[in-house]
This record gives C-alpha cells, sequence and structure tokens, in this order.
C-alpha cells in the first residue's frame, strides 16, 4: 500500500466554490431520490421478524456463494481478456477498428435472455462449436457452473472494456513516449507505465464489471440454466422466489445488495489512494 | 428456434432484469380508472354487454393462452363494435402479483387454481360475478402435462420412468410455477424421482431447451407441444392424469367494467372459443 498523496486536498478545490448552484443540486436530488427510494420501498416492505431465519437458509447460502464466486471469476476472465482489447482499441490502428468496438458493445445493447440464446447456438451441445467441445473433448457447457461465468463475461466484460479504453485514451502519452525512447520495448511500456497509470482506471471497470456479473439474470438463466447449488446465482433465486413468495423474494434481494455494497465499498477504500 | 427468439422478444421486457421493473401501477391505474370513467359515461345505448357497448377491456392470461385468446379477442370485437380487447399474457403468477398491485385487470385467466387463489385472497373477485359463476373462479379449460422430446430423440424416450435413468438430461419447470407443481404431483403420484439439470421459470423456457436439442427431454403442456409442432415430439404418458391443471378464469373486483369483462367469460366458455381451446389443444373440464 502506498501512502495517500496530499496533492489534491480540499483546500484547493474549496476557495474557487462559491454557493452551489441551485440549478444542478435541484436535479441531482432528484436523481439520488429515484434511484435511493425503490431502495427504501424493499426496506419498508422486508419482513424483519423472520429475517434472520431466511438468510441463514442454506439455499440462500448457497446461491448467494455462487453468485460470488462466478461473479468473480468472470471479473477475471473479464480483466484478462478485456484489458488487452481495450488497449488495442485505445492505442493502435487496424483496418475495422470501429466494427471491433461497435461489436464489442453488442452485449450491451441486446437483450440478455437474446445474448442468452445466442451463447446456446454456439456453445450448446448442438452449438456451431459446443458441438466439437462435445464431439472431441466430452465437454458440455450449459448447465453447469462454467456457463454461468460464461454468461456473465459475456454481459459484463464489455463494460471492463469500455472503462479501460476511457481511461487509456485519457492517460497522458508522453510518459509512454519518453519510455520508448529511452529503449523500452512496447511490451514493458505497456507493463511498467501504461498499467500502472491506468489502474484506477481498471479497478474501476473491474468494479463496474462484478456488479453486473453479480446481477445477472437473463443470459444466466438461458444459457445455463437454473438449478439450485450449480448455476442458480442469487437473481435467479429472486425471480424464482418472487412467484410464490415475495416476501422471501425481498429478503434475498437486500442480502444481494448488502453484500455487494460492502464488497464494493471496501474495494473503494483501497483504491481510493490511488485516485 | 425461430419460436425461442420469437419468445424472448416477447418475454424480454419481463425477464431481462426482474428487479428493475418500473412500477408506475398506482398513478396509471388511477389514470386508467379516470379515462375508463369518462369513455364509459359515453352516451345512450350504453346498456353494457352484446348491445354493443363502447369500452376497454383489459384481460390478463397466462402465456399458454396466447394464441386462443388472441382469437377469441378478434371473435369478441367484431361481436361487441366499439370494445377494444387489451391483451396482457405473462406467467400466471406475476399477473396475479400485478393485479394484488392494482394492476388494471377485467378479466384473469390463470394456469393453474392456486395461482386464481392469490387473486382470490388478495384484490378478490368481481362479488356479483362470483356469486353468479363461483368464488373460486371459473374453470374453463384443462391442460396436460407430456414429454417433449428432440426430433431425433438423442435419449431414445419411451415412458415417464425413462426421466429418471442415469445421463438422460431432463429440463423441468421450477415447482413454484404452475407447470413444476404439476411435474412434482406427477413424481409424487407415480414414484419416479427425475433429477432434471434445469428448473426453468417457465413452460417456453423448458420448450427452448428441447427444441434447441440442449437437453434429452423437458415437461411441457400438451398445448405446448402442440405450438411446437413439427420442431419438438411429444409423447403421452398415463402418470399425467394424476396431474392434470386446471385453468380457472374470473372477474376481479377492481374490474372497470364487470359487465362486459362477463361477457368475455362467456365467449371464452361457450361454443366457438371452445372450440378455439380444444383445437389449442386444452382439454374440456
Amino acid at each position: 500500500m502506498t501512502a495517500p498523496t496530499h496533492r489534491r486536498t480540499g483546500r484547493r478545490t474549496r476557495v474557487r466554490a462559491g454557493r452551489t448552484p441551485w440549478i444542478l443540486v435541484v436535479p441531482a436530488v432528484v436523481g439520488v431520490l429515484f434511484l435511493v427510494l425503490p431502495f427504501a420501498g424493499l426496506l419498508v416492505r422486508a419482513p424483519w421478524s423472520t429475517m434472520g431465519a431466511r438468510i441463514t437458509d442454506p439455499a440462500v447460502l448457497s446461491a448467494l456463494w455462487l453468485s460470488l464466486s462466478t461473479a468473480s471469476v468472470a471479473t477475471a476472465v473479464s480483466l484478462l481478456f478485456g484489458v488487452p482489447l481495450a488497449w488495442l482499441l485505445a492505442r493502435t490502428r487496424f483496418p475495422g477498428r470501429r466494427l471491433v468496438r461497435a461489436l464489442v458493445t453488442v452485449p450491451l445493447v441486446i437483450p440478455p435472455v437474446v445474448g442468452g440464446v445466442a451463447l446456446l447456438l454456439v456453445l450448446g451441445r448442438n452449438g456451431l462449436v459446443g458441438r466439437y467441445l462435445d464431439a472431441w473433448f466430452g465437454l458440455t457447457l450449459p448447465f453447469t457452473p462454467a456457463a454461468v461465468v460464461v454468461a456473465q463475461v459475456f454481459v459484463a466484460m464489455p463494460f471492463l472494456v469500455i472503462s479501460v479504453e476511457g481511461a487509456l485514451r485519457g492517460a497522458d502519452r508522453r510518459y509512454e513516449e519518453a519510455a520508448a525512447t529511452l529503449g523500452a520495448s512496447r511490451t514493458t511500456v505497456f507493463a511498467r507505465v501504461t498499467l500502472p497509470m491506468v489502474l484506477p482506471g481498471i479497478a474501476a471497470g473491474a468494479a463496474l464489471c462484478w456488479a453486473r456479473a453479480l446481477g445477472e439474470f437473463g443470459a444466466t438463466i438461458t444459457f445455463a440454466g437454473n438449478f439450485p447449488g450449480t448455476t442458480q446465482t442469487m437473481p435467479l433465486a429472486v425471480y424464482i422466489a418472487m412467484q410464490r413468495d415475495p416476501e422471501a423474494a425481498i429478503v434475498l434481494s437486500l442480502v444481494l445488495l448488502l453484500v455487494s455494497l460492502a464488497v464494493l465499498a471496501t474495494l473503494r477504500e483501497r483504491w481510493v489512494n490511488a485516485r | 428456434m425461430r419460436d425461442a427468439l420469437h419468445r424472448t422478444a416477447g418475454g424480454t421486457a419481463r425477464r431481462a432484469a426482474p428487479r428493475s421493473r418500473t412500477r408506475l401501477r398506482g398513478p396509471v391505474a388511477v389514470l386508467a380508472a379516470a379515462v375508463l370513467a369518462l369513455t364509459a359515461c359515453g352516451g345512450p345505448g350504453d346498456g353494457g354487454a352484446g348491445e354493443g357497448a363502447g369500452g376497454e377491456l383489459t384481460v390478463l392470461a397466462a402465456a399458454s393462452l396466447t394464441d386462443v385468446f388472441t382469437d377469441i379477442a378478434a371473435d369478441f370485437e367484431r361481436a361487441h363494435p366499439g370494445t377494444r380487447v387489451t391483451l396482457n399474457f405473462a406467467g400466471s403468477s406475476e399477473l396475479a402479483q400485478q393485479i394484488n398491485s392494482g394492476a388494471p385487470a377485467d378479466v384473469f385467466a390463470a394456469a393453474d387454481t392456486a395461482t386464481m387463489e392469490q387473486v382470490v385472497e388478495g384484490e378478490g373477485l368481481d362479488a356479483d360475478w362470483a356469486a353468479e359463476h363461483g368464488t373460486h373462479g371459473l374453470v374453463f379449460a384443462t391442460n396436460t402435462l407430456r414429454i417433449a422430446v428432440p426430433p431425433d430423440n438423442p435419449a431414445g424416450i419411451e415412458a415417464f420412468a425413462d426421466l429418471a435413468a442415469d445421463g438422460v438430461q431432463v429440463a423441468v419447470c421450477a415447482e413454484e410455477v404452475p407447470c413444476g407443481a404439476a411435474t412434482r404431483t406427477a413424481m409424487d403420484a407415480s414414484g419416479v424421482e427425475i433429477t432434471p439439470v434445469t428448473l426453468e421459470e417457465d413452460v417456453r423456457a423448458v420448450l427452448t431447451k428441447v427444441e434447441l436439442g440442449e437437453v434429452d427431454a423437458g415437461l411441457v403442456y400438451a398445448t405446448d407441444v402442440d405450438s411446437a409442432r413439427g420442431r419438438v415430439e411429444g409423447l403421452e404418458f398415463p402418470e399425467a392424469e394424476e396431474a392434470v391443471n386446471e385453468y380457472p378464469i374470473g372477474v376481479p373486483a377492481g374490474a372497470a367494467d364487470p359487465v362486459l369483462a362477463a361477457a368475455w367469460v362467456d365467449a371464452v366458455t361457450s361454443g366457438n372459443g371452445a372450440a378455439a381451446l380444444a383445437d389449442a389443444g386444452f382439454g374440456t373440464p
């Protein structure tokens, strides 16, 4: 851990800040209320008396564990492939780069359920690629935890790529150029200069990616199915509970919310020094 | 496959993000009631059903009724000139919750009696209608489970017990939804315990997985096999008789036009409606 830098303490910024313009405050407050009120609604409707018993239910805990572990693996996989992809988009010129960038954002736009069907058509037992995985390696993805990760990577990786690409575009190129003129190879420049510089951007992208993976529903239930302990993540458990027992669904949602907020807040604490 | 994509296109809005469904129901309900009140005070000859009363009829029905109710709605609009029927198809449980949250509904048709009970105990049924037709709704159709297999039947399924064999991949509905409850009943009655690879959120999702050949078999309704004719094969099995699903229909207490709603129920249970149901593979109670 590095010591926090005090280059940008509050003093310098506060000198310039006069009265906060209400024209910004009013819509900001409305925005916050709009985002927070539904959460308040959940808190009001929550069955507090039976909360303890419901939370410690083994089925809930196994869904929560599956959610946390698959979302974390999905984030790791997204980092592995997404950061290099973002670098290519931001730092190199190749024919069709714009098309590639547009294609990367496709999962953001298409409904996740359609994404799940598309994954089945490619990686399913009879899919374009899946049929060979099955024939050559005896590998079938659907209905396994691996399928949950695949679905999550599909919908969440674009968030990471976009964040990191933005950070790379905003980074000062002169440091990289200086390193290159001093004889560093492109790989060394990337590992020793570029990567440390955009680390906050990568962290923010990873947090966004993790949160999106955690909340993934449509592609997961379509591609991985829904089986407790194997592929039933929290969002799936919430949806199924909603059919018969809305109170249970509210409890599950609150657990998911609190756990994800706690994780993201902890990470922020760690990364805040890097900002 | 076309059907699978079609299904997702239709079902996306409600399935993509259950956590973020906008709920403007209160205001919308008030607004709709106001509009209905204004239009209902239309003019002379506003004698309710059968006289060509101009009006809006909002019908909430289980997804499995989509094709049949769409046909019945066309007939109904012809028989009641000036009436506009708005159809809303989704999972029964979801619709029941919407009605209990105050969503406008003149008619509710559920895929099982348990779901109708949710509305009976929540919003309640229209007192006059219930007194005449039944306090728990009126059963107008039945549906029986079938084993759906891909056309080439890769696992060679012939009987219900084959689904419990090792290495057979089976998709069934989650027990929280009507088709899953029926599956559970059939398993309990026959002593055959299937270990599925997935518990799907609705019967269409099971059908998709069978159509794509991702599972060796799925348990769906007779009507689903009919709708996917050519893309899946349906097998009847005697154990299904233990788990016949009853479809009740009713007029919720909040109905804006109970008279017109009652006319709709009559249309469903009468000649043309009953014939359309039979064509789609539904049984008669």
